[in-house]
């Protein structure tokens, strides 16, 4: 046995790297928030927690309570997230299931085609979307000649013909759809097929019907990957600015992180930015630690395993 | 096996979902690539094959300079974020996996986090940084390079860990049964076994690098720092001509025929299950 200092001596370097570049990192934003800013409306950090002014993030907290902007945007992004998952929920539970359990020999190659989009650049994909919805896209074309532009017209979906980049929330919606719907299905995959099929033979066994045994037993047993899933792709959609700006690029559709955004990238209210940065990050923070404590536990099973 | 049979009714309606659902995923990427290949300026209407966009004259990928040196600078950043971010998490992995008693927990979270955090929030975080903090490194290149380091660090450490768990302690024991030298039992035993992990982590953080966005366009200074991603972002929504397709499309190929290197080498090394657990590593 080494000594027990070498093994920490070997992550050292990770372990300061990590500290500086992320913790002292976010702490910036804690003394930057918690701060004063000059008359050019530039930040004055204040890194001792002892002379923290919380006046910005106080301002920044009325605005939501007193039903200013931040609230609206706060309930569309909330909005938008929600859709987004529960239609992800909707596609990519019955695609998972299928390649998990009935894809036969085509498994591999569907298989194949379920990860590739993770791995081509997000906004490669935004931009092949902006080519087929442009007014002349071949996109929009095909929505005309099928009747769903007419349908999406009528349901209110969709302001005018040919329209969709033109500030649509349902645009945003579903480009956040197609966007982050592979890293639902993804895990999900991996949770169906870890189902131990005994289970369901158990059930049918027992004299209970398919689809008994899909509601009582699958469904049941595939929650903690759906919730995996949702929690995952959920994380960094309340963080997204890209999407609503290439859809849309309007306020109208302003999400969470498109006002962030304006505040810290564009504009030159850093304070307020930091200020909601931090309040984001409060409001994230379960959703993270669920997700960490879920796959430490998987881990530690694969581990046993 | 009938009683598996699905509840739905017959699967061919569960393989209709599956099937649109991939050709709605796949084929309007398909067709961002087709008119990269466009012979004329419209991303809309096709007007014959060309690869004018990528090695033309004039506003091609090989000879316009914006479009140049945004594939230069992505590939400079991912070259730096390799070589920096393979060593520190290969260590940090065997650290991590070897370290057992106090702070190793926390450790491993704070390991994991910036692989949860949203990325606005990273990169708001390390926009402050470089302002307030470092502002002798002040943004551009190296902040580009050490935030992307930053969260790539991740994925090499759960990569190298799991080849580390399944290699196990065993082959190290047997070496020191047989009287091998510690120095020995990590070079001659474990780092060779180890290879084909540390080979295949470089490359994911390779294409981690080359596909961010948020964090590099966060700690950008000028011009000269813009990457494909920023300059696909930046000009989307313009009167771009099909080079954006065209350095779109070589960003993608760079991209894959890095990970299709490492699912290649990690197959031939360490086994098939272990290389399919690699493509699934993007989490």
């Amino acid at each position: 046995m080494r000594s027990r200092w070498t093994w920490r001596l070997v992550a050292l370097p990770g372990v300061a790297w990590l500290s500086v570049f992320f913790l002292v990192a976010f702490y910036a934003v804690m003394a930057v928030a918690f701060g004063n800013q000059d008359t050019l409306s530039q930040p004055i950090p204040h890194w001792n927690p002892l002379d923290w002014n919380v006046g910005y993030v106080l301002d920044t907290l009325d605005n939501f309570f007193s039903g200013g902007p931040f609230l609206k945007v706060s309930i569309r992004t909330i909005e938008f997230v929600a859709i987004a998952v529960a239609l992800s929920l909707l596609i990519g539970y019955p695609v998972a299931y299928f390649t998990a359990r009935h894809a036969g020999r085509w498994r591999g190659a569907i298989l194949l085609a379920l990860i590739l989009p993770l791995w081509i650049n997000y906004l490669m994909r935004m931009l092949a979307w902006i080519n087929l919805l442009a007014p002349d896209g071949i996109g929009s074309d095909v929505l005309h000649s099928v009747g769903i532009e007419k349908l999406f017209l009528t349901m209110g979906l969709l302001d005018e013909p040919g329209g969709w980049l033109n500030g649509q929330p349902t645009t945003v919606i579903l480009a956040l759809l197609y966007g982050y719907i592979p890293f639902f299905i993804l895990p999900l995959f991996v949770a169906i097929e870890r189902i131990d099929r005994r289970h369901i033979e158990a059930a049918r066994d027992l004299g209970g019907s398919p689809a008994s045994a899909f509601f009582r037993v699958t469904l049941p047993l595939s929650v903690p990957g759906i919730l995996a899933g949702a929690v995952l792709i959920s994380l960094p959609m309340f963080g997204d600015y890209y999407t609503a700006d290439l859809v849309s690029a309007s306020t109208q559709t302003n999400m969470m992180g498109n006002q962030i955004d304006e505040f810290m990238r564009q504009g030159s209210e850093k304070v307020t930015g930091a200020a909601l940065t931090l309040l984001l990050s409060v409001f994230l923070l379960g959703l993270m630690f669920y997700y960490l404590r879920t796959t430490r536990r998987a881990g530690t099973t694969a581990q046993t395993t | 096996m009938s009683r598996l049979r699905n509840p739905w009714g017959q699967p061919r309606f569960l393989a209709l979902i599956t099937g649109g659902y991939i050709v709605w995923s796949v084929v309007p990427v398909l067709i961002a690539i087709a008119f990269a290949f466009n012979n004329g300026r419209s991303r809309t209407t096709w007007q014959g094959f060309s690869t004018r966009w990528f090695t033309g004259e004039t506003g091609s990928v090989l000879h316009d300079p914006a479009l140049r040196d945004a594939l230069g600078h992505t590939l400079l950043l991912a070259v730096i974020c390799v070589a920096v971010a393979t060593p520190l998490g290969v260590a940090l992995a065997l650290g991590l996996q070897r370290w057992r008693g106090r702070g190793s927990g926390s450790v491993n979270s704070l390991m994991l986090l910036p692989l949860v955090t949203p990325e606005i929030v990273m990169g708001v975080a390390l926009l402050l940084l470089f302002l307030q903090v470092f502002s002798g490194i002040g943004l551009g290149t190296d902040a580009q390079a050490i935030g992307q380091i930053t969260f790539t660090l991740s994925y090499v450490v759960v990569i190298v860990r799991g080849r580390l768990v399944s290699i196990g302690p065993e082959f190290e024991e047997a070496a020191a049964d047989l009287g091998a030298p510690r120095r020995d039992q990590f070079f001659r035993v474990l780092l060779p076994l180890l290879a084909p992990a540390i080979v295949a982590s470089a490359a994911v953080a390779f294409a981690v690098s080359i596909d961010d966005f948020v964090v590099t366009q966060y700690l950008s200074s000028d011009a000269s720092t813009t990457t494909v991603s920023m300059l696909l972002y930046s000009s989307a929504r313009g009167a771009p001509t099909p080079a954006l397709n065209a350095i779109a499309t070589v960003n993608l190929l760079i991209t894959l025929l890095t990970l299709a290197f490492a699912y290649y080498v990690y197959r031939r090394f360490a086994g098939r299950d272990e290389a399919a657990s690699l493509a699934t590593m993007e989490v």
